[in-house]
């Protein structure tokens, strides 16, 4: 995605000022569960996480993948099936998940990698959708049903997850060391490298970088971490079902990248947190969740393209237009 | 028998196949069509051939107007909403990411099927086979019914007769000089973004054409786009989106796959197409009549 958008995303140098900013962000969420209901702040970890992982693939190496929902959904199924059917505590379990999300990655990412741009999208979409008929014709999938009450269980034997409290922290340090793995891998020279894809692909392979063994390296990383995302949610919410591994997912955690900014790294995590709450609102009211997700989509697209923090850095960070990493 | 196989049973999936592959031949020349002058993958096209269904069954329900009129208003209720949002909003796309587009007819696609969905629910609407061909003739191997028939027999007319328009006519020949090099055909006078406009309405008709022709064979539903575009796409993976006759050819080739898998395997019939993408990627990653690189 070589366009205006990406390249004015947010350079590498980070301020004081964006330092105080993320502390003060953790302190909040580390005291949000004594203010908000704990089960929706822990939704919005995971999709945050999800959105992340996403974006680690479309803003970081210019990758539109149309079939995340597979890795996230994926994971959650995997997860759910080794903790409730095997008996499987929960950290062996979200090892499973995610080592299922990267190899699905893997197999999915080989054949994606071979075409560009929007053939990439309609692949990544194709072949998801075909693991999306597998988990309904599978029978560990439990089909429409999908898998309910998944024992939380003890954290390596210690931590009693039912207690809400000590689910969400466990949940705040999964989405933590996930987002700060995402930040390595962004500003190391392996993250660079991907950028230099992002911004040109002929000139990256010129200058003797083998590009596809590079895009299917962040394809793979990026699964695994959309995978660490579904298999916590399975655990937080004791179920798995096909809503998570439908293209409808793939397209919210789109339309979350999107709306916060593509590219930056807290973008993804304010436009998961917004598209979570205005799901709940409308839970509540008549109005279909799928018109406002459009909507918000046409919206984004059309004027507002940098998103909200990709907006932010441009107006506060970098005022004078002259935007350049 | 064929390999163990009634031959009743088997050239009635080949037929059902056939049909499917006329919805995917329609729905794929749409896009091959739209892709090749405004680079954009219309993601609403799923949306946009419910909406011609759609059309035709409010027709009916609410005016009176049948099947006949239907199949000419329906694409064309379609094709003048689709020019419309390309005013609005897809012209103001094109000098950025193709990936936008995508994103933007994504939503879109999300909206349509939203609001059907909020007025008509998620189960289907019957819409009744036209009298002129309601029933069946028997063929002495196998009876079919003689709107199935007519499914088949009409997309291929329209297929060729698109290919032709776009290969024959004058306003085929600036359509596929302004595919080849837009700015050049701008400068001998021709009105590039009237062509665009024109295009996208085409591309939209073609969809709303094929909605309205499915809709006695399937049910009329908010849904019945959706799951089908997501086939149609790696029907265009596969064929590769450069030629206009190889969308065609690919659509109905890809059907006929999925009808004789249902016979020899049909729990693999869901995923056939996606498994032949994957082996058309593996060994012809340009697709079987693409071009590009």
């Amino acid at each position: 995605m070589t366009d205006l958008t990406l390249r004015e995303a947010r350079g590498k140098s980070s301020s004081r000022l964006e330092w105080m900013l993320v502390a003060l962000g953790i302190l909040a969420l580390v005291a949000a569960p004594f203010f908000v209901y704990p089960i929706f702040l822990m939704k919005m970890l995971c999709f945050a996480l999800f959105a992340c992982a996403f974006n680690l693939l479309l803003g970081y190496t210019g990758l539109l993948s149309f079939g995340h929902a597979a890795f996230f959904g994926g994971a959650a199924y995997f997860t759910a099936h080794s903790i409730k059917v095997w008996g499987w505590p929960p950290e062996a379990g979200i090892l499973l998940g995610v080592a299922g999300a990267a190899l699905l990655g893997l197999v999915i990412g080989f054949f994606a990698i071979r075409r560009q741009g929007i053939y990439f999208a309609m692949i990544t979409l194709a072949l998801s959708q075909m693991f999306f008929f597998f988990c309904v014709q599978a029978e560990f999938t439990e089909g429409e049903d999908g898998i309910q009450g998944v024992p939380r269980g003890f954290l390596f034997g210690l931590i009693d997850l039912h207690v809400p409290l000590n689910i969400y922290y466990v949940v705040l340090a999964v989405f933590l060391i996930g987002v700060f793995a995402i930040w390595r891998i962004v500003n190391s020279p392996f993250g660079m490298i991907l950028r230099s894809i992002r911004e040109n692909e002929n000139r990256a392979t010129s200058l003797g970088y083998s590009v596809a063994n590079y895009k299917l390296a962040a394809f793979v990383m990026s699964a695994a971490l959309a995978g660490l995302a579904g298999s916590v949610k399975a655990i937080v919410f004791q179920f798995a079902t096909l809503t998570d591994v439908a293209w409808q997912m793939s397209g919210e955690v789109i339309l979350m990248t999107l709306l916060g900014g593509i590219g930056t790294m807290v973008g993804p995590i304010v436009g998961a947190g917004l598209v979570v709450a205005l799901q709940n609102m409308l839970a509540t009211s008549d109005f279909p969740v799928t018109i406002a997700t459009g909507l918000i989509f046409m919206v984004c697209v059309l004027v507002f393209r940098r998103g909200i923090v990709g907006e932010i850095y441009a107006r506060v960070f970098h005022p004078a237009g002259s935007s350049k990493d | 028998m064929i390999f163990g196989i009634p031959i009743q049973a088997f050239l009635g999936q080949l037929l059902v196949g056939l049909i499917n592959g006329s919805f995917y031949a329609l729905l794929s020349l749409g896009l091959a069509i739209i892709f090749g002058l405004l680079r954009v993958i219309n993601f609403a096209h799923g949306a946009q051939y419910m909406l011609g269904a759609f059309a035709g069954y409010l027709l009916l329900a609410h005016l009176g107007i049948g099947y006949w009129p239907a199949l000419i208003l329906a694409p064309l209720i379609v094709g003048v909403t689709g020019i419309i949002i390309e005013r609005l909003a897809l012209s103001r796309l094109y000098d950025i990411d193709p990936l936008y587009g995508l994103l933007f007819t994504f939503g879109l696609a999300l909206v349509l099927e939203g609001v059907f969905r909020y007025y008509f629910g998620v189960s289907g609407n019957p819409y009744p086979v036209p009298p002129l061909l309601a029933g069946g003739t028997n063929l002495g191997f196998m009876f079919l019914p003689i709107y199935r028939g007519w499914v088949v027999v009409a997309s291929l007319v329209i297929c060729i007769g698109v290919w032709l328009a776009i290969e024959k006519t004058k306003f085929g020949s600036y359509l596929r000089a302004a595919t080849e090099n837009p700015s050049l055909v701008q400068a001998f006078g021709v009105n590039v973004p009237l062509l665009l406009t024109l295009t996208y309405g085409l591309g939209a008709a073609l969809a709303g054409l094929a909605g309205i022709l499915a809709a006695p064979v399937y049910q009329v539903s908010p849904l019945m786009g959706s799951n089908l575009i997501i086939v149609v796409f790696a029907v265009v993976v596969v064929g590769g989106m450069g030629s206009i006759l190889g969308a065609i050819v690919t659509g109905y080739m890809l059907g006929l796959a999925e009808g004789l898998t249902k016979v020899f395997y049909p729990e693999a019939s869901n995923i056939v197409i996606f498994v032949i993408m994957a082996i058309v990627l593996l060994v012809r990653p340009a697709g079987l009549f693409g071009k590009d690189a």
